[in-house]
């Protein structure tokens, strides 16, 4: 080949690398941005003076008398909504029955929007749901239950080849010359003064429990049941892959049981994780009870079991990586094999050996399928370490699943489910890093 | 029959009495050790195989206590795998069997009975390539105390100076025994190594091509400390380099294809050998 078409070729294979390096990171971008951007949502937004009346109650934070005054502030603007409402509640008993049954269902659904904005108005009872205690507690929130009070959503039938289309109307049309219409205005002008927004911080985001089903609070117990079932797994599969990997490496003989072992553990590493969620809920739970149902620690056996091949696999060629003069050299000071294992070989593979294991560690924290049926509750509390044993637990993997997908209110808390989404991300990827710093640690150590 | 090694080579004829006479072998300049020159490895129709190759060929020899005794031969010819048979290093080689018997003081060393890590203990081991091990220069050389069971902080740093002195590396690593052992060159590294061996107090020490990866003046200070050593223990020392071995043993083996040829005193061997094939390697007609 000469020279020139040489080049050529360097030079059109560095552009396709190049290329996929750079499509391979716009895609990271892509999918990062969105997640970035929203979860931070949870925890940096505007909050109402309902928000900051929801932490001060619920988790007792906040400055109470700051607070009250707000509190005072916001209802001096409210008072006049309230009376608008009276005045037209006193119109409607005045009203021919055929005329207030007409209006009765728009003024309805404004009594409800407001609801939603403010809390409970004056004479609605006692509501029994946290999430209808509160009025709207970010701001953007707020805006859109404004636009819904403003307007009536309306559809265009008119065409009938193509699909209906949505429309506006103000809201206000439908009670012109009624004591209601100046509500409208007062409340587009006003919601301000009656909301308070200011920029917050929650960071109970991560530390507190969540509130009526994730509508409020935070989402500590998502987060702290991810790092039971991922803890817990390694506890059972760090040590067992390990002395796996010594048996395969140091102790096996070559022969058919060996190599049917060593293919049994390449394949349950292929097998799909919902496979092993059902093994878990059939096995841990139904045939061994290790608990009644769902808990904690048959979550972790089943996670343990998908992770233990990674971990034996990567365990076994961090030992095998061991030059073998080490062991030449403890052997021949009259070290037993054990010995020798102990003090000289699992040191030297341990860098290798530990990111194994935090990779696998990662991995368990994330995925979803194997704690479906055997550890994960949609909805629940913070459990104790003693609890482990016996309850299951909501984390983070499945509740990102749950939450978008089933929970009746998906559309207004979509702020929690990027907030879990992030911190998955967040930790799997602080599990990484660690993994990477500590086994620089070790390895320079071990160099010396 | 198990020869010496004066016995073992062709004028074993025109000897006289055995034992007796080794003196007149050695090197005018090398002095007769004290309480040396006892049978200490005796190999009789010893062979060893990896799978069906026989690798070492019937090898009848005495290695006598105390002296320095060198094994040359071509590259392959089976040198290190005799070396490691004498420690039982070989075992780690599945494939690796023996044949006959190789006794270590009066013991059989492949004996049913015998226990390998005991054997190991006494005779220790240098291997071509310095390898500490990754932790500091004290856990290195107490890493063999430790193993047999001696804990005590004291007692292990007299050791660690005593068997640095005795490796004459204490000189130059006495005031940093807490740094990694891999921090060191490699001629220290390789003295850290016979330093290591030492610290167990083996009785005989096994060097297999020590200074082969080492640069000359690194070389120079493995061969005063072996010329140091002789006399307290028994060494036996695998080289290609046919000038050190003249320069340090008193005894030389020359091992082709896995048979040992000719086995005598070092001076004359290189001086008046009496087998053509001896004659041949050491006059450069092959390597
Ligand atoms: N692990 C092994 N498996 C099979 N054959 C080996 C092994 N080690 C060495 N041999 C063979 O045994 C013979 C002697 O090797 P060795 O003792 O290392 O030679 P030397 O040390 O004299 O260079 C050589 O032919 C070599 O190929
Ligand atoms: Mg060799």
């Amino acid at each position: 080949m000469n020279l020139g078409t040489r080049k050529i070729l360097d030079r059109s294979f560095t552009a396709v690398g190049v290329t996929s390096i750079v499509l391979m990171a716009l895609a990271l971008l892509v999918v990062l941005v969105p997640i970035i951007s929203g979860g931070l949502k949870a925890l940096f937004f505007q909050g109402t003076i309902e928000h900051r009346q929801l932490v001060y109650n619920e988790f007792g934070r906040g400055d109470r008398e700051e607070l009250e005054r707000q509190k005072e502030q916001s209802q001096e603007a409210r008072r006049p909504v309230f009376a608008m409402l009276d005045a037209f509640d006193a119109e409607l008993e005045g009203m021919e029955p055929a005329e207030r049954r007409e209006y009765r269902s728009q003024y309805n659904h404004v009594r409800d929007v407001l609801h939603d904005m403010l809390g409970p108005l004056p004479g609605d009872i006692e509501p029994l749901l946290l999430r209808f205690q509160y009025g709207n507690t970010r701001w953007e929130q707020a805006e859109e239950s404004l636009h819904d009070l403003l307007y009536v959503t309306k559809w265009d039938y008119s065409n009938p080849n193509v699909m209906a289309e949505k429309y506006f109307t103000p809201r206000v049309d439908e009670f012109q010359g009624t004591a209601l219409a100046p509500l409208f205005a007062y409340v587009e002008t006003h919601l301000e003064e009656m909301l308070l927004p200011q920029p917050e911080f929650y960071w109970g985001f991560i530390t507190d429990r969540s509130l009526d089903a994730h509508i409020f609070g935070g989402i500590w117990a998502e987060i702290q049941g991810t790092f039971y079932l991922a803890m817990g797994a390694m506890l059972f599969a760090f040590p067992l892959g390990v002395i796996a990997a010594i048996y395969f490496t140091e102790y096996a003989k070559d022969n058919f049981l060996t190599s049917m072992l060593r293919s049994a553990n390449s394949t349950l590493a292929g097998v799909p994780s919902i496979v092993f969620g059902l093994f878990g809920l059939a096995f841990f739970i139904n045939t061994v009870k290790v608990s009644e149902s769902k808990s904690v620690l048959a979550g972790s056996l089943t996670l343990a079991i998908m992770v233990l091949p990674t971990i034996i696999r990567a365990a076994e060629e961090a030992i095998l990586a061991v030059p073998k003069t080490y062991r030449e050299a403890s052997l021949g000071l009259g070290a037993t094999k054990w010995r020798t294992i102990v003090t000289v070989i699992l040191p030297a593979a341990l860098p290798g050996i530990i990111t194994g294991a935090i990779i696998s560690l990662g991995r368990a924290a994330g995925e979803t399928a194997p704690i479906i049926f055997t550890a994960a509750v949609s909805v629940g509390a913070t459990i104790g370490l003693a609890d482990v044993f016996t309850e299951p637990t909501p984390a983070l993997s499945w509740n990102i699943y749950n939450l978008a997908s089933e929970h009746e209110a998906a559309n207004e808390i979509r702020h929690v489910q990027y907030g879990m989404v992030l911190s998955l991300i967040s930790i799997v990827l602080l599990l990484n890093m660690s993994a990477i710093l500590l086994r620089a640690r070790i390895s320079k150590k071990l160099k010396g | 029959m198990p020869m010496t090694a004066e016995a073992n080579t062709r004028s074993a004829a025109s000897q006289g009495a055995e034992g007796s006479n080794r003196e007149i072998f050695l090197p005018p300049e090398r002095k007769a050790v004290k309480d040396g020159g006892k049978p200490h490895v005796t190999a009789k129709n010893f062979s060893i195989f990896y799978g069906d190759f026989e690798a070492v060929k019937k090898v009848n020899a005495e290695v006598l206590s105390r002296y320095v005794t060198a094994i040359i031969g071509p590259s392959g010819c089976g040198k290190s795998t005799f070396l490691r048979a004498i420690n039982r290093m070989n075992d780690l080689i599945p494939s690796c069997h023996t044949a006959g018997t190789l006794m270590f003081n009066g013991e059989d060393i492949y004996g049913k009975y015998t226990d390998e890590v005991l054997l190991r203990k006494r005779i220790g081991m240098v291997f071509q390539k310095p390898n500490p091990f990754p932790k500091s220069i004290f856990d290195n050389i107490a890493y063999g105390p430790r193993l047999h069971g001696i804990n005590d902080r004291k007692t292990l740093e007299g050791i660690v100076e005593k068997s640095l002195k005795k490796a004459a590396l204490w000189d130059e690593v006495s005031d940093r025994l807490d740094r990694n052992a891999l921090g060191l060159s490699g001629g220290q590294q390789q003295r850290l190594c016979v330093a290591r061996a030492l610290a167990v107090e083996p009785d005989i020490l096994l060097l297999d091509e020590p200074t082969s990866a080492l640069d000359p003046k690194a070389t120079a200070k493995i061969e005063d400390l072996i010329e140091e050593l002789r006399g307290s223990y028994t060494i036996l020392i695998v080289t290609h380099n046919m000038q050190q071995a003249s320069r340090v043993s008193d005894y030389t083996m020359f091992f082709y294809e896995g048979v040992l040829v000719e086995y005598a005193p070092t001076k004359q061997l290189f001086t008046n050998p009496k087998d053509q094939m001896t004659e041949d390697y050491i006059t450069g007609r092959f390597s």
